[in-house]
């Protein structure tokens, strides 16, 4: 127990971790106040406004076709060369139906809870999940390059209590940053759709999807941060895990992306891992492919889908640190220590 | 006197596709006893450290038995950690954190008094500038960090990786001092250094190790006795005399060395004896002192590492028990 105090002291001691975790915070506030401005709240005359925004638009299209549609009958008395610009039925030229003409369209950019919050909780896991990366790395791969874990070691000489000592005040810590923050940016996008748009609709069944999301996200970001201090571990550097990601950024994924598309594999994306990143936020990701066809009864051509589920990302995820964590741990009770 | 620090047989062996096998440890024995301040001595590359790491469980090793406090290491170092300090190598802490802060979070990781923190910062002299930042420190500076962390256990074994590395000579004195304290209080220290004559002052014995195994231990003063060549040298009251001087004592059994104004004799077990050989041959001594040998030269010769004029030796070039002189090639460096 005192070596996990003393390790969250180190944590929180450490002004890397501070800045990082400062910064990560600022920049999702950040995201907050800038969606708090670039949104209004819908009122009546807003509305209104709309609505006639979309008669002239309506009324616009209308001169604009009839006009259309003299000139080609114009051109077709005088036997001007058709080029193409004209139909060879002039009648064809005519204004579209008026309902095809939202007021929506003409709506200022308006936060509607319901719909909207449940993405939003993307950024903020993408934010906090980097933060933990970083810190996680840092953390412990600082102790290793300083010689300050020989030096604890020599205090402590159980190399895995120690090594799992140090995850779990490190994820301790990174808890005690997201829950706050998840509750703070439930609260802020409460307070951005209350000023800044709608809250309606927003019924318990809403409430418990969102929560679930956020709990997913709080998830992804304790899996990262775990990565993150395990590769760093691995490989005795922060710089390892670093490097490793954009090594995996560039090569695993650009690289590989671009190398299944070549080959013509028919669902590249399920090869990419912000595929199933986005499958565990979203709960489900459905993947297109466009050169193929299934004939619907009338007669379109829907092209083939798959469907990347929360379940597969979640398998994904549990072996990734897995492996990756028990490689850690491996390298630790084995390795010299120099 | 029990053994507070005892090893047998101790093997590490270095395995390269690239460059072969490697004997770091090579059957290395030790032994030291309670209440001593023991010398470890090697030439670079000779195993030091190396046994050190592998003694304080950093290293594992492929061989043989090493007992701490009478505890079988390194299964029961949980269980002797507490009592043994330890410095290995050159000092390293986290450049961002003060001094402090430092030995702070080693004493709350290994349950010490937190009292304890200022005491040893006393101890080592850095009470003054222990706010500062580790980053800020000279390497003598962080040298005296170390090995206040060492003592911040309050360790009955502590185990010092050239401590004097880095220190201004004020500062060696008084880790000379502090040594000894530490020794008079019961406490048992093992001392790697490189400055012999700082041993040689400090030691009440020493282990000598080259290439991996052991090549002399004991009291300082028997393993300088030991290695004594009971060398003397004879000046006469007429340098004139000295052929016929160095003539006689060759007949009688001596090994002489002729020099401008004396000699040098190697082999005498009684001085006396040389002077009334030479007494009786009329010549007469003016000067008949016995030549003491140092920890440095007794070190030199049994490493075989003195240098010589005109050719540059290279690590791994020392002597090993049981053979011959070893040349890098083949002597445990990497390919033997």
């Amino acid at each position: 127990m005192s070596l996990y105090r003393t390790e969250l002291r180190r944590l929180t001691k450490r002004r890397f971790t501070r800045y990082i975790t400062l910064l990560g915070l600022l920049v999702l506030l950040a995201v907050v106040v800038g969606t708090f401005f670039t949104n209004q709240k819908l009122d009546a005359d807003t509305l209104a406004r709309a609505e006639r925004q979309a008669d002239q638009q309506y009324e616009q299209q209308v001169r604009w076709s009839e006009q259309e549609r003299v000139a080609c009958e114009a051109a077709k008395a005088a036997g001007t060369p058709n080029d193409g610009r004209y139909p060879d039925d002039c009648s064809m030229i005519s204004a579209p139906p008026r309902e095809a003409i939202e007021a929506s369209w003409f709506l200022p950019s308006t936060f509607d809870f319901r719909e909207t919050f449940s993405e939003t909780l993307i950024p903020f896991a993408a934010i906090l999940a980097l933060v933990g990366f970083v810190i996680g790395a840092s953390f412990i791969g600082a102790e290793w390059s300083s010689g300050g874990m020989m030096n604890l070691l020599l205090w402590r000489p159980k190399r895995l209590t120690v090594l799992l000592t140090k995850l779990a005040a490190l994820l301790t810590g990174m808890l005690a940053v997201t829950l706050p923050a998840a509750v703070a940016w439930f609260a802020g996008f409460w307070l951005v759709a209350t000023y800044r748009g709608t809250t309606e609709k927003v019924t318990s069944g809403v409430w418990q999807s969102v929560t679930l999301t956020g709990l997913r996200a709080v998830v992804l970001v304790l899996v990262v941060t775990t990565l993150g201090f395990a590769l760093a571990s691995l490989g005795r550097h922060t710089a390892m895990a670093l490097g490793g990601v954009v090594a995996v950024a560039v090569v695993g994924q650009f690289g590989l992306g671009i190398l299944l598309d070549m080959a013509g594999v028919r669902f590249p994306e399920a090869w990419l891992m912000p595929t199933y990143a986005l499958a565990w936020m979203q709960k489900k990701v459905t993947l297109q492919n466009w050169d193929s066809c299934n004939a619907t009864v009338f007669g379109e051509c829907k092209p083939e889908t798959l469907d990347v589920t929360w379940q597969h990302s979640s398998v994904l995820l549990a072996v990734g640190a897995a492996v990756i964590l028990g490689a850690a741990l491996w390298a630790m009770r084995r390795r010299d220590i120099s | 006197m029990p053994a507070v620090l005892e090893i047998e047989g101790l093997r590490k062996t270095y395995k390269s596709r690239r460059r072969g096998t490697r004997n770091a440890l090579d059957g290395f024995n030790m032994r030291v006893e309670a209440g001593q301040v023991h010398g470890f001595l090697g030439p670079n590359g000779s195993g030091k450290t190396t046994t050190l790491r592998t003694l304080l469980g950093l290293i594992r090793p492929d061989g043989g038995r090493m007992t701490i406090l009478g505890h079988e290491v390194p299964d029961a170092l949980p269980v002797v950690a507490g009592q043994v300090g330890a410095i290995v190598e050159s000092p390293q802490f986290f450049p961002h954190f003060t001094a402090r802060d430092t030995l702070s979070l080693l004493a709350s990781a290994g349950e010490v008094p937190s009292n304890r923190v200022d005491e040893v910062l006393e101890l080592v002299g850095l009470r003054e500038r222990a706010g500062e930042r580790v980053k800020t420190y000279s390497l003598g500076m962080k040298q005296r960090l170390a090995v206040a962390s060492a003592l911040l256990k309050s360790p009955k074994l502590l185990i010092l990786d050239e401590p004097a590395n880095g220190l201004d000579p004020g500062g060696i004195r008084e880790m000379r001092t502090l040594t000894r304290n530490l020794a008079e209080s019961g406490m048992t220290v093992v001392l790697s250094s490189h400055i012999l004559g700082e041993i040689q002052l400090i030691c009440d014995s020493v282990t000598i190790i080259s290439l991996g195994r052991r090549v002399a231990f004991g009291p300082v003063d028997e393993v300088l006795a030991q290695h004594s060549s009971g060398a003397v040298r004879v000046r006469l009251e007429a340098v004139t005399d000295l052929p016929a001087a160095a003539d006689a004592l060759t007949r009688s059994g001596i090994r002489v060395t002729g020099h401008a104004d004396h000699l040098m004799l190697a082999g005498v077990d009684k001085p006396a004896a040389v002077t009334r050989l030479l007494a009786e041959q009329g010549l007469y001594v003016s000067e008949l002192s016995p030549v003491t040998v140092d920890l440095e030269s007794v070190f030199l010769e049994l490493t075989a590492t003195a240098p010589v004029p005109g050719q540059h030796r290279q690590v791994d070039q020392s002597l090993k028990v049981g053979g011959a002189e070893q040349s890098g090639a083949t002597g445990g460096g990497w390919g033997a």
